[in-house]
């Protein structure tokens, strides 16, 4: 049975990324102007001295520690399940084993940091290449191996829309508990960095040889980033029985399509216009009514004249605080959107805006600019978040805090 | 819900809507798609740049449409386990063998895992929802669900639903390392026969367009669906296909027709072997991935197998081998299991 209206809660929050191994870590980098980027220390690339990127400040044999697994196994599954961990004790379901429970993950990469290295032998002699190497290179093999380390086996399911996938990944958690298929949904992504992205990108000719500036008018391109984030939906039922009763819920969503280009985004952004303005309906909300907005923000020429002309568009004359956490995190692709959730729902929590670094020319053809600094003791009641990615796939999320 | 509009492009003679003729015989282990014609659907500029997959993807979508008569779905959703391997191959092995120098974007670009859904949104100037689902045996069935929960909500009248999987070379030989295929000589007609290890790789992609209302051309109702992760054993299969007939209001008996997806390793047939002795007891019973092969999305062509068999009402000449029934069938379950990791229920019956 369809509940369309019923509120869902988000009861727990994990991260990790290149400002931290926990929530608590990360809003301290936030709050403290911390950025995570440097060079490159645990990717193996002949970039390695040339490109800066956002590492999770650890190697796979101290993630496999810190996750408990195998440490043969890919990086993105080790920082998924040290996220989700983190999300599921946070949101302190005692009676969960009863509960129907989902796990929705969201990768672009998935075991690919792996299968690269199976690849330098099987290309040689297709005889050769360890298979145990290649053997989790699908994305939902990943999302299983969290799974079954998490004890998650109601719903289980992955998506891939590059680097809008984790929004998607939470809002299609929240729309199963409103269809009544599960009670609680952990939900979000993880991206570990790979050659293979990292290349990609490159010939994009869209990374930042320097430290990325989104939002400036000399900005140079992303940097890339690795991490994951989740959160923990709950239905409204589920909420009640919590000690601590959750006082946020997802309030709003929306996937367009901007069908423009593969990769580039649109002029007008027409595809984050439709997402944001799609979002607000859903949310039953106005423009004014948001606070802030983490943008995509990915420090590229063209996504951010296109996201700040649709927001242009859609917000004018009442601009939100808006910033992108990207400038602390770098581009996390499939975990982005799953972490700049939790980064949203901390805004609410803590009643904070969190600093865009580095802007120092504002874009000339916008008539806002974000926030250079943090901002505190701030009223935060509604924050959109978005998430834009290649394929014209461009989502965006509200977070609403609710009266208690 | 009903289904409008199919388009599939297979290892058997299923694109096009033509009357459906016998199984296509196929000696080793790889079966391959027939592929159409794509200047029909495609502009030959586009077809050029488009890898293999992405063109069967795109083809298999665009019939569909014209079938349904529909120009722009409110969502297009898509199901790949394996995403485009043939541009992933190519990314990978260049910036292996030039050590990360000399790359060009193209086969990155085409290498995302939605990159079908996005190149059928671009063609379509369609601005709606648009995801993808990348979750091994369970990728078809998360799409399905999604358009299902997506029509339930009022958020599309009308959705396009497909699966697209591809078997490349590289793929071919990493799976056969991995032991998931028969060795020596076989016709996929005698796979249920050999009683071995390992069954035959397959591909295909098949479309379908969902609606909430119905229309004169609808192929079926799809009145459920169902999934479940890693039962403990044959006793939670049975309870699982039991309740989720029951929750359908459906008897077995009110069934005419189960199609199950056997695919010839000895080992993964036993689910449906002792099935056979239980819940599915003197049921007529037709397999169905001889004709396409195993692939982590082959359920999407049971689903395109099943809703032509309710139109037709009848069983098509390639499901020869194995029941002969003269009653009408009206009504259809599908039972699917990927390694005895993924296993899903799908119900269908007559509009």
């Amino acid at each position: 049975m369809l509940n369309s209206s019923e509120p869902v809660f988000v009861a727990g929050t994990g991260i990790i990324s290149a400002i931290g191994n926990r929530v608590a870590e990360c809003l301290d980098a936030l709050e403290n102007g911390r950025a995570g980027m440097g060079q490159m220390h645990y990717l193996q690339s002949a970039h390695s001295k040339r490109l800066p990127v956002a590492e999770v400040k650890l190697s796979n044999e101290e993630l496999a520690q810190l996750a408990g697994l195998p440490n043969i196994k890919s990086r993105t599954a080790l920082l998924s399940l040290v996220a989700a961990t983190e999300a599921l004790a946070a949101a302190g379901i005692e009676n969960i084993k009863d509960l129907r429970t989902g796990f929705i993950s969201a990768t672009s990469v998935g075991g690919m940091d792996k299968t690269e290295n199976f690849f330098t032998g099987f290309l040689s002699d297709n005889s050769k290449g360890k298979l145990r190497d290649v053997i989790n290179h699908e994305c939902g093999s990943v999302t299983e191996l969290v799974a079954d380390a998490l004890g998650i086996k109601d719903y289980i399911t992955t998506i891939s829309t590059a680097c809008s996938s984790s929004a998607n990944a939470i809002f299609l958690g929240a729309r199963l508990i409103r269809n009544n298929i599960v009670d609680v949904v952990v939900a979000g992504g993880t991206d570990s960095m790979a050659r293979f992205t990292l290349n990609g990108f490159n010939t994009l000719m869209i990374v930042d040889e320097q430290f990325c500036q989104p939002f400036d008018e000399n900005r140079r391109g992303l940097n890339l980033g690795e991490g994951a984030g989740y959160v923990v939906l709950v239905s409204d039922k589920v909420a009640a029985t919590l000690k601590n009763k959750p006082a946020i819920i997802l309030s709003g969503y929306c996937n367009a399509n901007d069908a423009y280009h593969q990769t580039a985004s649109s002029p007008d952004g027409i595809g984050s216009f439709l997402a944001m303005s799609g979002a607000l309906q859903k949310a039953g909300l106005k423009p004014e009514d948001i606070d802030y907005i983490n943008l995509h923000g990915t420090g590229t020429q063209n996504n951010d004249i296109a996201e700040g002309t649709a927001i242009k568009r859609l917000f004018d004359p009442h601009y939100p605080k808006m910033s992108s956490t990207k400038t602390f995190t770098g581009h996390t692709l499939g975990a982005s959107g799953g972490i700049e959730a939790v980064f949203s729902v901390l805004a609410l929590q803590h009643g904070i805006i969190f600093p865009n670094l580095r802007l120092q020319t504002p874009m000339v053809d916008l008539p806002f600019v974000p926030e250079r600094a943090l901002v505190k003791n701030v009223k935060v009641k509604h924050v959109l978040s978005n998430s834009f990615g290649f394929g014209g796939n461009c989502s965006s999320l509200i977070f609403s805090k609710v009266e208690s | 819900m009903y289904i409008r509009a199919t388009g599939n492009i297979s290892p058997q003679k299923t694109f096009g809507h033509q009357p459906l003729g016998e199984a296509v015989a196929y000696t080793g282990n790889r079966l391959a798609c027939i592929e159409p014609d794509y200047k029909v659907f495609i502009d030959p500029k586009q077809i050029r740049r488009m890898s293999r997959i992405i063109r069967m993807g795109v083809a298999a979508a665009m019939e569909c449409l014209q079938e349904a008569g529909v120009k722009v779905p409110d969502a297009i959703i898509t199901g790949t386990a394996y995403g485009c391997l043939e541009d992933t191959n190519s990314f990978l092995s260049k910036m292996v063998e030039f050590n990360e120098e000399l790359l060009t974007p193209t086969s990155f670009i085409q290498s995302t895992h939605n990159t079908i859904g996005g190149q059928i949104g671009l063609m379509l100037q369609c601005n709606n929802y648009n995801n993808a689902f990348v979750h091994r045996g369970f990728s078809f069935e998360s799409a399905l669900l999604d358009g299902m929960m997506l029509l339930k909500e009022n958020d599309a009248n009308n959705v396009l639903v497909g699966a697209i999987d591809e078997i490349t070379n590289t793929s071919h030989t990493i799976l056969n390392r991995l032991g998931l295929y028969k060795q020596g000589p076989v016709s996929n007609l005698d796979i249920y026969k050999t009683k071995t290890k390992g069954t035959i790789a397959g591909e295909g992609a098949s479309f379908f367009l969902i609606a909430h209302e119905p229309s004169t051309t609808d192929y079926a109702k799809l009145d459920g669906l169902h999934t479940f992760y890693k039962p403990d054993g044959i006793t939670e299969i049975e309870k699982q296909i039991t309740s989720f007939l029951e929750k359908h209001a459906v008897s077995i008996n009110d069934i005419d027709l189960i199609i199950t997806g056997k695919n010839g390793d000895a080992g993964e047939d036993k689910i449906y072997e002792q099935l056979g002795k239980t819940v599915f007891d003197s049921k007529d019973t037709v397999d169905y991935k001889y004709l396409c092969g195993e692939y982590p999305t082959a359920a999407a062509f049971a689903m395109w197998l099943a809703a032509n068999t309710i139109k037709a009402g009848k069983l098509p000449a390639m499901l020869n081998a194995t029941v002969s029934t003269d009653k009408k069938i009206d009504r259809v379950l599908i039972y699917n299991h990927y390694q005895g990791i993924h296993h899903s229920l799908s119900l269908l019956s007559a509009c």
